[in-house]
């Protein structure tokens, strides 16, 4: 579904982020990449959807170059991919109807959605997104009034509606408190599951990435030192292995432990 | 880590910096006067002259004159509705393209903004009085100048609003395909129409000032009529048109102020 080859990225102001990354994900898998502040998670999510460009190697979604796609082609892979920030990024002055239905722009002539007109049918691909994350009696609240597991979740209905393929999450919850944290990858997980989205999150609890992921890489210093399947991971044994990721040991008191 | 707290030493302040900023300042001001030749001794002899004209003017102003000035008044309303109008419509799709980070290419945000710092230095007055030359006399020279004159006010701001906006929520509808118009739509109008609106009441409480005036040049409205009874020394007319005009101009200053705290 995802596929980095020899993949690269330098910054304008030449700091390389990402190293000759090579990376495959399947079609349904949950990834959780885990690293250092700066070791490159937010640049690998944002290759996937071109939010930058790649310097070097190629990026493949669903068998489409994105790395060399341009105007339309772009269109048409971004709409199929879903992402959700740290900051929510919901437009605050709209209502969440808005907000959700902003998700289908890409699906419609740019003069319908301009004028506000998108078809019944997208409606009711927004209600039923809401429902998923148990917020549409929210639907007609203006966005700047919901907290922000709120908010997180109509982020989640917007990429929802999208009717993506593949769901990109940049620390989905580390402005979010321990409970509505687990909320919030519970549906995460729900929608991994039930509709088969590929699912890439980069997370800062390596707890969090044992309980949902199905694999795990780590990143550090802009290369891939850790990857492995869920099934693989030797539970007794996996903080002792993240030292490779970040350096040193982590020791279980500096892990959340079980929030329900 | 016990024992004695080491005494710690830092450097003096250096005061010479700031003594010549003083010094600087100061021969400015000093400076700009005598250069203006400001004479306080020629003040106090006009004073009392003054102060005369402003008894004839406002201790008994001619008040049966009223019905007469209630039509320039409304010109002059009209004017600066229609001019802030205008002027706001321009002004939109101007700031969108200004705003660098709408459009990146700067070969099309640099000259536009050129353009509009030099509708902004260009006063009201002098663009009236050239458009009279141009149109002839009357509103709509006025009106002409006032448009171009809030274009450039209301661009000016709104563009610096447009690149203040919060870069997540762009981010966020390119993430899922938007093009530049839906980002338009989607991201950036909710962010700045509630600042976009009170520019326009702002610019709207500056026209009704600078309008005022504008007849002064020939422009249309209530200034002009000002002009005609200064020229024939009607002064108890002229004391009259200067309070009513203040009391207009107070009223729709507050009213438009008051929208504006409710629309941030
Ligand atoms: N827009 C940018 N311009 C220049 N350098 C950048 C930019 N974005 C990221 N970097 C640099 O690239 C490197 C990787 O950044 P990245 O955001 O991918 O890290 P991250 O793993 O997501 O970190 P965090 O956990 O703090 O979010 C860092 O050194 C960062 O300073
Ligand atoms: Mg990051």
């Amino acid at each position: 579904m995802i596929q980095f080859t020899n993949v690269s990225k330098t910054y304008p102001n030449g700091v390389q982020a990402l190293k000759g990354v090579n990376l495959s994900i399947d079609k349904g898998e949950f990834v959780a990449i885990l690293g250092l502040s700066g070791a490159g998670k937010s640049t690998l999510l944002r290759l996937i959807n071109q939010l930058i460009d790649t310097t070097e190697g190629e990026v493949t979604v669903n068998g489409v170059a994105v790395n060399r796609a341009t105007g339309k082609t772009l269109r048409n892979v971004r709409r199929q991919i879903g992402m959700i920030f740290q900051g929510f990024n919901i437009v605050k002055r709209m209502s969440v109807l808005s907000n959700v239905l902003s998700g289908r722009v890409a699906y419609n002539p740019t003069w319908r959605t301009v004028l506000g007109l998108f078809p019944e049918e997208d409606k009711q691909i927004a209600y039923r997104a809401l429902k998923r994350v148990d917020i549409l009696e929210k639907v007609h609240t203006r966005a700047s009034e919901l907290s922000g597991g709120q908010q997180q979740r109509v982020a989640i209905a917007r990429a929802l509606a999208q009717e993506p393929l593949v769901m990109l999450a940049d620390e989905p919850v580390a402005s979010l408190d321990p409970v509505t944290t687990i909320q919030v990858m519970n549906y995460l997980k729900k929608i991994n599951r039930e509709d088969g989205i590929t699912t890439v999150a980069n997370l800062h609890h390596v707890d969090l990435a044992l309980k949902y992921a199905t694999r795990v890489v780590g990143i550090r210093a802009g290369t891939i030192v850790y990857d492995k399947q869920m099934k693989d991971i030797d539970k007794d044994n996996f903080l002792h292995e993240m030292e490779q990721v970040y350096g040193r040991r982590i020791h279980s008191d500096e892990v959340l432990g079980d929030e329900e | 880590m016990s024992g004695p707290a080491e005494r710690i030493v830092v450097p003096k302040p250096n005061h010479l910096r700031r003594n010549l900023i003083i010094l600087g300042v100061t021969a400015l001001i000093v400076g700009s006067a005598w250069f203006a030749g400001f004479d306080l001794g020629r003040i106090l002899l006009n004073l009392r002259k003054g102060g005369r004209l402003l008894g004839r003017m406002f201790l008994r102003p001619d008040w049966a004159y009223t019905p007469r000035i209630v039509d320039p008044l409304l010109e002059t309303v009209k004017m600066s509705v229609v001019g802030t109008f205008w002027g706001a419509i321009l002004a939109f799709p101007t700031a969108v393209f200004a705003a660098n980070n709408f459009i990146k290419n700067p070969w099309i945000a640099q000259p536009l903004r050129v353009i509009l710092n030099v509708t902004r230095s260009i006063p009201a007055m002098v663009m009236a009085s050239v458009f009279v030359a141009v149109f002839g006399i009357g509103a709509f020279s006025g009106v002409v100048a006032l448009v171009i004159f809030t274009f450039g006010l209301i661009s000016k701001l709104t563009f610096e609003s447009i690149e203040a906006i919060d870069p997540g929520q762009v981010e966020a509808l390119q993430a899922v395909g938007a093009n530049k118009p839906n980002v338009l739509r989607y991201a950036i109008v909710p962010q700045i129409l509630p600042q976009f609106l009170s520019y326009t009441l702002y610019g709207f409480e500056i026209n009704v000032r600078a309008a005022a005036v504008l007849g002064y040049v020939g422009a249309g409205g209530i200034g002009q009529i000002f002009e005609q009874n200064l020229a024939w020394r009607n002064f108890d007319r002229v004391g009259l048109i200067i309070i009513i005009s203040f009391f207009v101009v107070l009223v729709i200053d507050l009213a438009s102020s008051a929208m504006r705290r409710k629309l941030v």
